[in-house]
């Protein structure tokens, strides 16, 4: 067998790379159909707005699916901690204890849902399901129904500093940008991201080679809570406004994104870069359709469609599970290594 | 298989007697009994062969040895000194020198070879992010030298499920060897290898013992462990029924031992 690496093989091996054509492919075939939309600043700066917070959640969520589990709680915990913020700037014109509780708020039902997961042994999807409605229902009796509009908001200081604008840029796009390349750095260079791999691709193999899985699942709980509440900060401050579903769009987006960037369900196996990609599909192609002059309620369609070809996409680039194999398949049928097919 | 090991292990080691010991320990699965007062122990530079039939608790009995589980009862001793049981864990046994090869799979399917050498105890620098660089340049290392992977193809970046079993279990016993134990577990190391294969790891474990180290050595094929090892311990249904220095016991009579144990299974269930 050759020694050297073909260059589709070392291509391949690019994080996100595959993905990440795709959605310059998507902005390319945009600039054509809508140019006076997308050839302009302005709609890249409303996806950076928008799609901060979904990036953050996204990026979070990316992590826990990495270890083979699953947090569908985030979108009340969007709710709760926008809550907590609006009431605290409302009632007690105190927004950085507000901003304080909220993260609090988020680590709080975190650290519940990686008790229920970890120690009690609840699959996450079901706890966190369970959790989901608690903290939904809980957001609605706190606030007794009511949206809270928070005029004037943008005169703080933590408003300017998580959401104001440089110039024409949205403060929130650095914050989730910066959060983001954090997580890479969580993910593929730090011991706690490498034991989320290791569990998720066979928890008995990270017991056996002495991860502690109970603890660092419980701690990526925990990290997804607190994401989960600084997305609801910036979206909270950036809409001036709360409302007690504020979270419930964000549930299949968020998860949406993390799969079409290539991280896989099954655990053992993520792309952050893939996420990040997979987040401004989700955002552009919301703008995009409405901006091309398609029926907005085409958009969902769309999306399934980007998703699902998304997902075959990388299935053909993973294989069945024979990486080695799969690159020999490759080779073979572009014609770079005839006879070598095993 | 080299024998690069290091040939002294360090000066305040030498004293001991026992690399590990247990007293009458119990495991307890639900309502199953795993193991039942069992006595075992390991000298420091000694090759036990521990042999039993499928469900004896030979598995078990190295998983506590290993860290991975904790005993519902008795004591363990290692270098002589007794272990705190509710600090013990494969990190401890880790750093006590202790190196487990297990029978089932303990390798990331997922993951590069480079993570799998080092997960657990990776090399960090000064603000605790992995030295990507030097465990993949380690790990090529090991894959040329100590395991002779070369020219194979399979490189640190290779992915475990890309390997077959033979390979993974050079991998899993390179991690051993890197770490540089002082007892090493070796779970049925053969299972999934072609017979030279069998070869370099039984001459493995003789490197082990000339260069100072004690090995726990499980395995079906009687005349394997009866060729490498010192001491021949006989589990059957959670207790310690034989526990013999192999001169004692010639390869015909353990093999016909193992058949009457055998048999006398079969009586018990029909």
């Amino acid at each position: 067998m050759a020694t050297r690496e073909s260059l589709t093989a070392r291509l391949l091996r690019i994080e996100g790379l595959p993905i990440s054509t795709v959605l310059l492919l998507l902005v390319a075939v945009f600039m054509l159909v809508a140019p006076e939309v997308f050839l302009s600043y302005r709609i890249y700066m409303s996806f950076l707005a928008n799609g901060a917070p979904l990036l953050v959640l996204a990026a979070g969520l990316t992590l826990l699916i990495a270890a083979g589990e699953i947090d569908l709680s985030f979108p009340s915990v969007v709710a709760l901690s926008g809550w907590v913020l609006a009431y605290c700037i409302h009632q007690h014109e105190a927004p950085w204890l507000g901003l304080l509780l909220a993260l609090l708020a988020g680590a709080l039902v975190g650290f519940l849902n990686g008790v229920l997961v970890a120690r009690v042994g609840i699959p996450s999807i079901i706890a966190t399901l369970a959790t989901q409605f608690l903290w939904g229902g809980i957001t609605t009796v706190l606030s007794e129904g009511l949206s809270y509009s928070l005029s004037d908001i943008d005169e703080l200081l933590v408003w300017k500093l998580l959401v104001g604008r440089i110039g024409p840029l949205p403060v929130q796009a650095l914050w989730a940008v910066g959060l983001t390349a954090w997580l890479w750095l969580v993910l593929n260079r730090r011991r706690f991201g490498e034991h989320l791999l290791f569990i998720g691709d066979n928890a008995k193999v990270a017991e056996i080679v002495g991860v502690n899985t109970r603890r660092e699942k419980t701690r990526a709980f925990v990290l997804m809570g607190v994401l989960g509440a600084f997305a609801s900060v910036l979206l909270t401050l950036e809409n001036q406004n709360f409302f007690n579903t504020q979270g419930a769009g964000y549930l299949l987006e968020v998860m949406a994104a993390v799969f079409i960037g290539g991280t896989s369900v099954f655990g053992g196996k993520a792309s952050m870069v893939g996420t990040v990609a997979g987040s401004f599909i989700i955002v552009m192609v919301e703008a995009g359709i409405v901006a091309t002059g398609v029926q907005g309620f085409w958009v969902r369609a769309v999306v399934g469609v980007v998703f699902l070809a998304a997902v075959v996409g990388h299935m053909l680039i993973e294989g069945p599970g024979k990486g080695i194999t799969r690159v020999r398949l490759l080779r073979g049928k572009f014609g770079l290594n005839q006879g070598e097919r095993s | 298989m080299p024998h690069s090991l290091p040939a002294t292990p360090a000066r305040d080691e030498q004293l001991f007697q026992h690399i590990v010991r247990l007293e009458r320990v119990d495991m307890t699965f639900g309502r199953v009994q795993a193991l039942s007062q069992v006595d075992f122990e390991v000298g420091r530079n000694e090759i036990v062969g521990l042999i039993g039939d499928n469900g004896a608790g030979k598995s078990t009995l190295i998983k506590i040895i290993s860290g991975v589980l904790r005993p519902t009862a008795g004591t363990v001793w290692v270098r002589d000194q007794r272990v705190d049981p509710s600090s013990y864990s494969v990190r401890r046994a880790h750093d006590l020198r202790i190196e487990t090869v297990h029978q089932t799979q303990s390798l990331g399917e997922k993951q590069p070879l480079w993570r799998n050498l080092f997960v657990g105890r990776q090399i960090v620098g000064r603000f605790g992010f992995i030295d990507v660089k030097k465990e993949k340049e380690i790990a090529n290392q090991l894959l040329r030298k100590a395991i002779g992977f070369r020219g194979q193809g399979i490189t640190a970046e290779s992915t475990v499920r890309d390997l077959s079993g033979g390979e993974r279990q050079g991998i899993a016993i390179a991690r051993a060897m890197h770490f540089q134990a002082d007892l090493i577990v070796l779970d049925e190391p053969t299972t999934a290898l072609a017979v030279n294969e069998v070869r370099k790891v039984l001459s493995f474990i003789e490197g082990a013992k000339s260069g100072g180290r004690a090995c726990i050595y499980i395995e079906h094929n009687l005349a394997h462990v009866h060729e490498v090892a010192d001491r021949l311990v006989i589990l059957d249904r959670g207790k310690v029924v034989r526990d013999v220095k192999k001169g004692e016991l010639s390869l015909a009579e353990l093999t016909s031992q193992m058949i009457a144990l055998h048999e006398g299974h079969g009586d018990g269930h029909a």
